[in-house]
């Protein structure tokens, strides 16, 4: 898995676990098959996809991702922004 | 069992007594931890602002930094998450949500409001921020950007709000008193009396 | 699961920016804990502290329960029912002895 450095245009994946069975995921569906920024990593953290099921957790790069607002909702015109915390293996070069 | 239909109280008496009957959970352990988190409340966070209002090494640690710098202040950060620091500067604004649940940075700000829990906040913040701040009457200056923070992770989010004008000269508990809860969630705007 | 757009089938408690909520006013107004809130609270507390159950389990937990009670049960109402969902899951606490002790407290 390779790590992104502030300024990076990444894809987060469009995956949707929730479809095969019971999971945790902290990557909200509004950012799923999105474009954005790395604003900064965060540190690494153990996943919690694992924790949630008392499993051995491997420890993952966090990143801030910036996101324009206009390109998450199609009713939006301001040029806001939306900043998620996103694990690394969500994440993709764009 | 199907639990969703219980009647919550006896519930939590029947859930508890069992804890207590295998020793794992006592009554004093809940009571000790109840007594331990009312002790935190958005006062400690205030107190950190205003710091870093009047501080500039402060705030440089501050915003590096959250947790130790709350550590500063003798808050108990240990076993806590790791805590960030938004600055607002002038064109650039932060509101800060958990839209997958309430992630609310405790240690600082004590429980997290109602309001930070419902569903409609919890919806609106990331995608109508504006309307959101306009249920609390707050409006930015022209030409500012909102930086809506989603706390989906292992970080903890605070904001630290601009300094009201009007307030040059003065102390730090005066300038404590000034910020509310909101203002360091990003929904209001610290303002005078 | 519920979704204005079926491609995006996201989880019930993924809320952001959800089109159904879009309209519903923030109620902005104080509410203060009760003490059955701060006992729920307490006790995920000392059960993560002691390494019975982590956050994130908890959070997996109200996930699993079902919309209708989820929009329906309050905050910690929900806290309530994931703590003794994974309590019960883990075999920390037996069905039998919950059932005897939701008896007796009747």
């Amino acid at each position: 898995m390779s790590e992104f450095a502030p300024g990076t245009r990444v894809r987060v994946r469009l995956d949707w676990p929730e479809l095969r069975g019971p999971v945790h995921i902290r990557t909200p569906h509004y950012v799923r098959g999105r474009e954005g920024t790395v604003l900064r990593p965060l540190g690494r953290f153990a996943n919690p996809e694992d924790l949630a099921f008392a499993r051995p957790a491997a420890v993952l790069p966090l990143y801030h991702v910036r996101f324009e607002q206009r390109a998450l909702w199609p009713e939006v015109v301001a040029a806001d922004e939306v900043v998620v915390e996103i694990f690394g293996p969500w994440l993709e070069a764009a | 069992m199907n639990l969703s239909g219980l009647e919550n109280e006896r519930l939590l008496a029947a859930l508890r007594g069992v804890l207590a009957a295998k020793n794992l959970v006592s009554a004093a352990e809940i009571a000790e931890r109840i007594a331990i988190t009312d002790q935190a409340s958005p006062a400690q966070g205030a107190a950190m602002v205003a710091r870093a209002w009047t501080d500039a090494g402060f705030r440089a640690r501050l915003l590096a930094c959250g947790t130790r710098a709350a550590e500063e202040f003798g808050i108990m950060m240990r076993g806590a998450p790791p805590l960030g620091v938004l600055e607002n500067v002038p064109g650039l604004h932060h509101l800060v949500v958990c839209t997958l649940c309430s992630c609310y940075p405790r240690a600082v700000l004590g429980y997290p409001p109602f309001w930070y829990k419902s569903v409609a906040y919890r919806a609106r913040a990331v995608r109508d921020p504006r309307g959101v701040l306009a249920e609390w009457g707050t409006t930015l200056p022209e030409g500012t950007r909102i930086r809506v923070v989603d706390s989906t992770a292992d970080y903890r989010w605070m904001v630290l709000p601009l300094r009201p004008a009007g307030t040059e000269g003065w102390d730090e508990a005066a300038l404590a008193a000034l910020v509310r809860e909101g203002d360091m969630v990003g929904v209001t705007l610290p303002r005078l009396p | 699961m519920a979704d204005e757009d079926a491609a995006r089938p996201r989880a019930h408690h993924d809320l952001g920016g959800v089109a159904q909520y879009l309209c519903e006013p923030v109620d902005i107004s104080g509410h203060s804990l009760s003490e059955f809130d701060r006992e729920v609270d307490a006790l995920r507390q000392v059960l993560g502290q002691k390494g019975i159950m982590t956050v994130d389990e908890l959070r997996r937990g109200i996930e699993a329960i079902p919309e209708a009670d989820y929009l329906r049960l309050g905050y910690y109402q929900r806290w309530l029912r994931s703590i003794t969902a994974i309590l019960l899951e883990k075999k920390i606490v037996a069905e039998a002895d919950l059932a005897a002790a939701l008896a007796a407290e009747q």
